[in-house]
C-alpha cells in the first residue's frame, strides 16, 4: 500500500449537512461531516445502516434526490489541472464537465448497472467517446477491451452482453467502466457487498493494483470494518449521521478511541487469534426522526459520563498522526481546543 | 466457547449421503438439470454448533432446505434421531417441524406483517403444542420474548413487525422457532443481514440456546470468522459438495482442501501482518476464477479448474472423502491415494 503525497488535497468536505425534508421535522441524515481527502489516498467510511455513509455518498456525488437536500456545507474538489469546485454549488454544467471525467461512482448494485440489451463495448465506448468526441469507434472499443483487461476480464468480451457474464465479472466491468476516463476520485458505495468473499479479495486486490498504477483517491463506503481495516489509509467512523472518529487504518485497529469504534471492533470475531467472548454493542442504532440528545452514541455507550445526554462533542485532536475523535472523554487531550479542526495532518 | 467433545451417539438430525437436482427450463423445449446438492452428509448431535460453509450457489441453502424437510431429496436419506424421514407428496409431515425449525436469513420478510408479535408467537403454540387457553398462551408468548431478551415482554408482544428493528425481528423469529421447542435449529444465515453491532448479540443467543437447551445447532454463514466464534465444527462446501470438515480449530487454521485455503485466505483479518497482506493482495489481483456452473459441473473434482494443485486424476475421477484423523477429513487427491499413480507403480 503506497503512501499517498503528503499535503495534496484532492477533495476537502467542510460541514456538509444533508437533511431530509419530510411532512414533518427534516430529518438530518449527514450532520457537520468534514474531512480531506489526500490525492491517491482511499479513505474507508465506516457505518451501519442509518449513519448517513450512503447520503454521504449521494451528497458528494450531486446524485442526491428530494427529499434529500445539502442544508450546509461545501465539497470543494480540486481535480488535476483545474480549478477548485464546490460540488455543492456547482452548476449542471460544471458537474457535468466533471461527472466520469474527474469523478465517478461504483455503487452496490454496479453489476445490474449495465444495460442488458447492449454489448459491454457499445456501453463502454458510449462513456468514452461522450468526454472525449475526437475517439474513434474503433478506438473506443478496443480501449474498452484494454480496460476489461485491467479487472481480469478477457479483452473479447466485449462481445458480450451482461447476462452472459457472472455477478462478479459484471461488478468488474463497472469498476472498469469507472476508471475509463481517468478519474480523479471513484466513489465506492459498497461495490463488494453483494459478491462472495474470494471474488471480493480480488476486487479489493485490483482496486488497490490500479491505484498504484493510475493514482486515483477511493472514497470507499461499507458496514465491513474488518474490510476496511486492511484497505483503506484512513478511516471514517459514522454514526448517526455524523463523524465520530478519523484517523488511520491502523490507529483505529490498535487504538480506537471513540467507544463506539471500540465496540464495532470487537464486534468482529477474530480468524486466527484466541476466541474470548464478544459482546458487540448493546442496544440498537438510533431513529434519525428521534435523534438522542447530546451525543448521540450516549444511549447505547458503556463509559458515559454526565453532560453526555446534553453536550454534543467536537471532532477535535486525540494524539497522534491527526486522529480526530468526536466524544468528551478526549476533551482534555492536547491540542484540543473549541475550534474544529480542519486539516487533521500532521504528517 | 466450545462445548465438551461428546461420544457419539446417534445424530438427532442427520443426512446421509443426500443428493437433490432442479430439473430448469434451458431454452426452449429444452430441460437441463441443476446438481444442487451431491452426496451430502452430516451429522448434527445434541448441543452442538456445525457451521456449514460456502460461496453463495455451494448448495448451503438446498441442504438446509431438505433438512428442514422444504424439499425431498433426489436420493439418500434424512434421519431424525435415527428414524428414515418420510416425505408424501414432497412434504414431510407436521410432526417433524415440531422438532426441527429453519431460521430464515431476512427478518424482513419472514414474519407476517399484518399481525402483531403475539399472533406470530402464538400460532406455533396453537399448532404445534394445542394451547388454546389465552392465560396459558400469555405466558407463553412473555416466557418466550424473555428468552430472546426482548423485555418488557407485554410491550414487545403487542408490536407489529414494521415497530421492530432488524435484530429485534430476527430475535422474534428466533422466539417463534424456540416455541414449538425444537430439538434442531437450523439457522440459513441468521445475522447477515443484521448490523454489525448487533451481530454479537444473536450469535451469544444462539450460544446459549446451545448450552442452556442443548439444541443441535446448524449454522450457515459465509462468513468464517463467525463460524469459528459459534460453532464447534465445520463443514465447507463448494458447487454443491462437501469438501472438509472436521473441529473448526483445525480445519480454519490449516485447511486441507486448496479450496478452504482460499476461503480462509480470502476473508478479511485485520490482525493479518503488513507482509502477509501486500502479499496477498498481490497475489489475488490475478484472476481466481468463479464457481462453476451446477448444470454442468467440471468433471472429476469440481474444483479443479481452479485449483492451483490440479494433476491429471483431479480431472476425471471425483477424489473419495478421505478420514485424516481428529475427526478431520476432506474430498481431495492431494490427501488421497491415486488410483492412477498406484496402477502406474505396480506396472
Amino acid at each position: 500500500m503506497t503512501p499517498p503525497a503528503p499535503h495534496d488535497d484532492l477533495l476537502r468536505v467542510t460541514g456538509l449537512t444533508v437533511d431530509y425534508v419530510t411532512d414533518g421535522d427534516p430529518v438530518r441524515a449527514c450532520a457537520d461531516v468534514t474531512f480531506t481527502l489526500r490525492r491517491g489516498e482511499i479513505l474507508g467510511v465506516a457505518g451501519e445502516s442509518g449513519s448517513g455513509k450512503s447520503t454521504l455518498v449521494t451528497a458528494l456525488s450531486r446524485l442526491q434526490r428530494p427529499p434529500a437536500v445539502t442544508t450546509a456545507g461545501s465539497i470543494e474538489f480540486r481535480p488535476r489541472g483545474g480549478d477548485a469546485v464546490d460540488l455543492v454549488t456547482a452548476s449542471p454544467r460544471t458537474l457535468r464537465s466533471l461527472r466520469w471525467t474527474s469523478v465517478s461512482i461504483v455503487l452496490q448494485s454496479a453489476m445490474d448497472a449495465l444495460n442488458p440489451v447492449m454489448r459491454l463495448g457499445a456501453q463502454f465506448a458510449d462513456a468514452l467517446r461522450t468526454h472525449d468526441r475526437t475517439l474513434s469507434r474503433q478506438a473506443a472499443w478496443d480501449r474498452a477491451a484494454e480496460l476489461l483487461t485491467t479487472v481480469g476480464i478477457s479483452g473479447d468480451r466485449v462481445r458480450s452482453y451482461p447476462h452472459e457474464l457472472s455477478g462478479g465479472m459484471r461488478q468488474r466491468a463497472g469498476i472498469a467502466l469507472a476508471l475509463a476516463c481517468g478519474p480523479d476520485l471513484v466513489v465506492m458505495d459498497e461495490p463488494t457487498t453483494a459478491v462472495d468473499v474470494v471474488m471480493q479479495r480480488m476486487i479489493l486486490a485490483q482496486v488497490l493494483c490500479l491505484r498504484r498504477e493510475l493514482g486515483f483517491a477511493v472514497v470507499f463506503v461499507t458496514h465491513d470494518l474488518s474490510l476496511l481495516l486492511e484497505l483503506a489509509d484512513r478511516i471514517a467512523v459514522m454514526y448517526a449521521g455524523r463523524v465520530v472518529e478519523l484517523g488511520t487504518a491502523q490507529e483505529l485497529y490498535e487504538a480506537p478511541r471513540h467507544p463506539y469504534t471500540r465496540g464495532l471492533r470487537d464486534s468482529f470475531p477474530p480468524l486466527r487469534a484466541p476466541l474470548r467472548r464478544l459482546t458487540g454493542i448493546p442496544g440498537s442504532p438510533p431513529d434519525l426522526r428521534r435523534p438522542p440528545s447530546g451525543c448521540p452514541f450516549h444511549p447505547r455507550c458503556a463509559e458515559r459520563f454526565a453532560g453526555c445526554d446534553t453536550h454534543l462533542p467536537d471532532l477535535g485532536p486525540a494524539g497522534g498522526d491527526g486522529h480526530l475523535v468526536a466524544c468528551r472523554l478526549y476533551d482534555a487531550a492536547p491540542g484540543r481546543d473549541r475550534t474544529v479542526t480542519l486539516e487533521g495532518s500532521a504528517r | 466457547m466450545t462445548a465438551p467433545p461428546t461420544t457419539r451417539p446417534t445424530p438427532v438430525l442427520a443426512a446421509v449421503d443426500v443428493t437433490k437436482h432442479f430439473a430448469v427450463r434451458a431454452g426452449v423445449g429444452s430441460r437441463a438439470v441443476v446438481r444442487a446438492v451431491e452426496g451430502a452428509t452430516l451429522d448434527l448431535h445434541r448441543g452442538r454448533v456445525v457451521a456449514l460453509v460456502g460461496e453463495s450457489g455451494s448448495g448451503k441453502t438446498t441442504l438446509a432446505r431438505l433438512l428442514a424437510g422444504f424439499y425431498a431429496p433426489t436420493s439418500g436419506e434424512i434421519a431424525l434421531e435415527g428414524a428414515p424421514v418420510r416425505q408424501r407428496r414432497g412434504r414431510v409431515e407436521r410432526g417433524y417441524h415440531k422438532d426441527v425449525q429453519l431460521i430464515f436469513q431476512d427478518p424482513f420478510g419472514s414474519l407476517n406483517p399484518l399481525h402483531r408479535v403475539r399472533h406470530n408467537l402464538e400460532r406455533p403454540l396453537r399448532l404445534h403444542h394445542g394451547v388454546r387457553d389465552r392465560a396459558e398462551l400469555d405466558r407463553r408468548v412473555g416466557e418466550l420474548l424473555e428468552r430472546v431478551a426482548l423485555t418488557p415482554a407485554d410491550q414487545f408482544a403487542d408490536k407489529f413487525p414494521h415497530e421492530l428493528s432488524g435484530g429485534q425481528r430476527q430475535r422474534v423469529v428466533i422466539a417463534r422457532a424456540l416455541a414449538v421447542e425444537p430439538k434442531v435449529l437450523l439457522g440459513d444465515e441468521p445475522i447477515s443481514m443484521l448490523d454489525v453491532s448487533i451481530r454479537l448479540e444473536m450469535l451469544n443467543l444462539l450460544d446459549r440456546l446451545r448450552t442452556e437447551d442443548g439444541l443441535a445447532l446448524l449454522y450457515i454463514t459465509h462468513d468464517i470468522a463467525s463460524a469459528r466464534y459459534l460453532c464447534d465444527d465445520v463443514v465447507v462446501m463448494y458447487a454443491g459438495e462437501m469438501i472438509e470438515g472436521g473441529p473448526k480449530e483445525q480445519v480454519i487454521a490449516d485447511p486441507l482442501h486448496p479450496y478452504t485455503r482460499l476461503l480462509v485466505e480470502s476473508s478479511p483479518d485485520p490482525a493479518r501482518g503488513a507482509r502477509d497482506r501486500e502479499a496477498l493482495f498481490d497475489a489475488g489481483a490475478d484472476d481466481l476464477g468463479e464457481p462453476p456452473s451446477l448444470i454442468d459441473p467440471p468433471p472429476g473434482c469440481r474444483f479443479h479448474p481452479r485449483c492451483p494443485f490440479a494433476k491429471d486424476v483431479c480431472r476425471t475421477q471425483a477424489p473419495p472423502r478421505t478420514d485424516v484423523g481428529e475427526g478431520r477429513w476432506t474430498r481431495c487427491w492431494l490427501h488421497a491415494t491415486d488410483p492412477t499413480a498406484t496402477s502406474q507403480e505396480t506396472e
